[in-house]
């Protein structure tokens, strides 16, 4: 996917500017964060479980090669294979390569962020096989031609209006030519028009929320069942995960599928947790008959032994876009690329370059309240100061900032010149703002007083001045 | 005991520093403000200046070595003193000792009051329903969430009134309200309708930065609310010209 992270001030002027988005988002902000904080208050160990699946996290990661070792040991014993993929190029070819073994003319997906970091499905389109969205979301956003905006809700940016337009342009010539206005409806739409979409299919994709070592199982949650479309119906399966996917076992599993729902939608577990376990036995009575899993690294061992190490606990639950207000705002696509919110401004520096994201990890009052919803606790405002850090070492600070840093900087360091200059910029703050107590406009403070007045200070002097008055 | 002015309290809203210390004073503590203390570095902190972040940290460990304890009234400030400042001098144990050492000693002002004085009320009157904005570092890294409204709840006259969400960030967030100004607008927006649908005449918050912020979008959309710090309240200073509104210092 083609990254726009760098017009991300262009892409918030379009995102607050849009009406229907931000119908959506005034939606979302309320329901996920609340129903989150209703499913927590009703587990009460909820706090140490995620203390747990931190912890499980952390172990898996300190010891990723064996685990990723022990994974591929399991899948070969089952029948299946284990395809390495250190960039984004090798797994695009690696599945391409797959579906032209067996002559593939579609691929039935399930919704798969890596699929869209990878950018699969124009790669694939691209060799002249049709890549099928079947998620319900990422269906509507690939009959519009869009990104998704959010990790676990890929078409939340848009309304119900806007959906049931799209169906009706694109399913009008497949015979459903009436609008339709219930949600419902448009569901049992989409199902009925996937239905032989699946049928047809020769590969199905997936992503895989968590690899389990021990059983060499993909283990893979939604709430509509497309994932189970995907992956029995097919000749072959391809499951397609990154290295961090992957835990010791199904007792970790399920720890962390206990949080997983809680922090995604509120839900005490999703509709569907499917596990797969290599390819079609003899006796079976479906399955696929080829399984393989591409498994991916672009760039996420060379974080490992770093203090960038806690980003990759994230098990793409979606809780802190939810709870962002700055996504909250803007919503996802203002982000520029496939992960959006706190985690995308934390991830995407590292997967795409810091100059390319410098503004995402910018972006935030560093309010706190994402990392105080992660299920596993990854620091996400650290992690968006420690990107900080590495612009300001490398100068890609905006000079402006760097300027007024530097000479704040100066001052700050020599506490007696600095009260001498803040007594004369109270004064002056004070004197010319006596008559209304606040200012409609200030030089250099045009950021502020373009939305809300500035406060003048009363008159009688800093506090310090003042103080040294008072004291005998 | 030392005082934590704050740089945003010293500039723009000395009434606060003065309601921190007679609170205090009433308390039976002796205060005193040392005078080489300047500011606790989070605007080069955020910004990613570690270097400047240091030199002003280690500045703000000596101006408060010594005194038993160290109240700023500001959750933000106080945070960055309890939960930032060790962080910063991990190449460096003698200094990090002494960091730890201020981080223990730091409280946010009601925290202060509430969880190590023990105080359950104020002798303070204030005519008005208040509405009560949760800054973030005070509330998620300090804990401060039931300590002002404890207080809040002995001021004579004074209704408190709860906003739809007044743990959500107000848009402040330091220099981040001038990188990004519209996201900035459209976080306070959100807030100053929350506000203003609350009912309140009032609003009160921990935090100087979130309060001119608030103040000064609830005044551009010609809001009828006054805007005060918590400890001016709690202290009786209410009758203070609100934060943005003409009339001089009382003092």
């Amino acid at each position: 996917m083609q990254s726009t992270a760098r017009s991300f001030k262009d892409n918030v002027d379009t995102a607050l500017a849009d009406p229907n988005l931000q119908d959506s988002l005034s939606k979302l902000k309320v329901g996920f964060s609340e129903r989150r904080r209703q499913a927590a208050e009703r587990l009460p160990e909820f706090e140490a479980l995620r203390d747990r699946a931190r912890d499980i996290k952390n172990h898996a990661l300190a010891n990723l090669d064996f685990y990723l070792e022990e994974f591929e040991r399991k899948v070969t014993a089952l029948g299946g294979h284990v395809h390495w993929a250190p960039t984004a190029d090798d797994a695009r070819r690696i599945i391409a390569d797959l579906c032209r073994s067996i002559g593939a003319r579609t691929v039935a997906k399930s919704k798969s962020m890596v699929a869209e970091e990878i950018g699969l499905n124009e790669h694939l389109e691209a060799l002249g096989i049709a890549p099928i969205e079947t998620d319900l979301g990422e269906y509507i956003i690939q009959l519009r031609h869009e990104p998704p905006s959010h990790i676990i809700a890929p078409a939340v940016h848009l309304t119900k209006d806007q959906v049931a337009d799209t169906f009706l342009e694109h399913h009008s010539k497949l015979g459903f030519t009436r609008r339709l206005t219930e949600r419902n409806d448009l569901v049992a739409e989409a199902r009925a028009v996937l239905r032989q979409k699946f049928l047809d299919a020769d590969v199905g994709l997936t992503g895989a929320n968590f690899l389990v070592a021990e059983t060499g199982s993909s283990m893979l949650v939604t709430n509509e069942g497309n994932a189970d479309l995907s992956n029995t119906l097919p000749r072959m399966h391809i499951v397609l995960a990154s290295i961090e996917k992957v835990i010791p076992t199904l007792e970790d599993a399920a720890v962390l599928l206990r949080v997983l729902a809680r922090s995604a939608t509120g839900q005490e577990s999703s509709a569907y947790t499917t596990l797969n376990t290599g390819p079609k036995r003899p006796g079976d009575l479906d399955g696929p008959e080829q399984y393989h899993v591409v498994i991916l690294d672009n760039g996420r061992s060379s974080v490992l032994g770093t203090e960038m190490q806690d980003m990759l606990r994230c098990i793409r639950c979606g809780a802190c876009m939810n709870h962002c207000p700055v996504y909250g705002a803007i919503g996802g696509h203002a982000y520029g690329w496939v992960y959006p919110g706190p985690i995308g401004a934390v991830l995407t520096p590292q997967l795409l370059g810091v100059e390319e994201a410098a503004n995402l990890p910018n972006a935030s009052t560093f309010c706190g309240r994402c990392e105080s919803v992660c299920p596993v606790r990854i620091p996400l405002p650290g992690l968006m100061r420690h990107w900080r850090e590495r612009e300001f070492e490398r100068h890609l600070t905006p000079k402006a900032i760097r300027q007024g840093l530097a000479l704040w900087g100066f001052m700050a360091r020599r506490p007696r010149l600095y009260r001498r200059m803040t007594a004369l910029a109270n004064r002056l703050l004070a004197l010319l703002g006596r008559a209304e107590g606040r200012y409609r406009t200030l030089p250099l403070a045009g950021g502020w007083t373009r939305f809300r007045d500035f406060p003048a200070p009363p008159a009688g002097g800093t506090f310090h001045a003042q103080w040294r008055r008072r004291k005998p | 005991m030392a005082l934590f002015v704050t740089c945003l309290v010293d500039l723009f809203r000395p009434s606060v520093g003065f309601a921190a210390v007679k609170l205090l004073e009433e308390a039976g503590c002796t205060v005193e403000v040392p005078p080489l203390q300047v500011c606790c570095g989070q605007p080069a902190y955020n910004s990613g200046d570690r270097a400047t972040t240091r030199a002003i940290a280690a500045q703000v460990v000596e101006a408060f070595d010594g005194y038993d304890a160290v109240v700023a009234p500001s959750g933000s400030c106080a945070g960055m003193l309890t939960h930032h400042y060790p962080s910063l001098f991990e190449d460096d144990p003698a200094m990090q000792a002494r960091a730890k050492n201020l981080a223990d000693r730091s409280h946010e002002l009601t925290s202060f009051l509430v969880d190590v004085l023990g105080m359950t009320k104020v002798a303070a009157r204030y005519d008005g329903v208040a509405t009560y904005h949760d800054s973030c570092s005070g509330l998620r890294e300090l804990g401060v969430k039931q300590q002002p409204r404890r207080l809040l709840a002995s001021v004579e006259g004074l209704e408190l009134r709860e906003m739809t969400s007044p743990e959500v960030c107000c848009g402040f967030g330091g220099t981040f309200c001038v990188k990004y100004p519209e996201i900035s607008n459209a976080m306070v927006g959100e807030k100053s309708a929350d506000i203003a649908a609350a009912g309140a005449d009032t609003l009160l918050a921990g935090d100087l930065g979130c309060l001119m912020n608030m103040a000064g979008k609830l005044q551009r959309e010609g809001r009828a609310v006054r805007v005060r710090h918590v400890a001016e309240v709690l202290a009786g200073l209410g009758d203070e010209a609100p934060i943005g509104e003409p009339g001089g210092s009382r003092r």
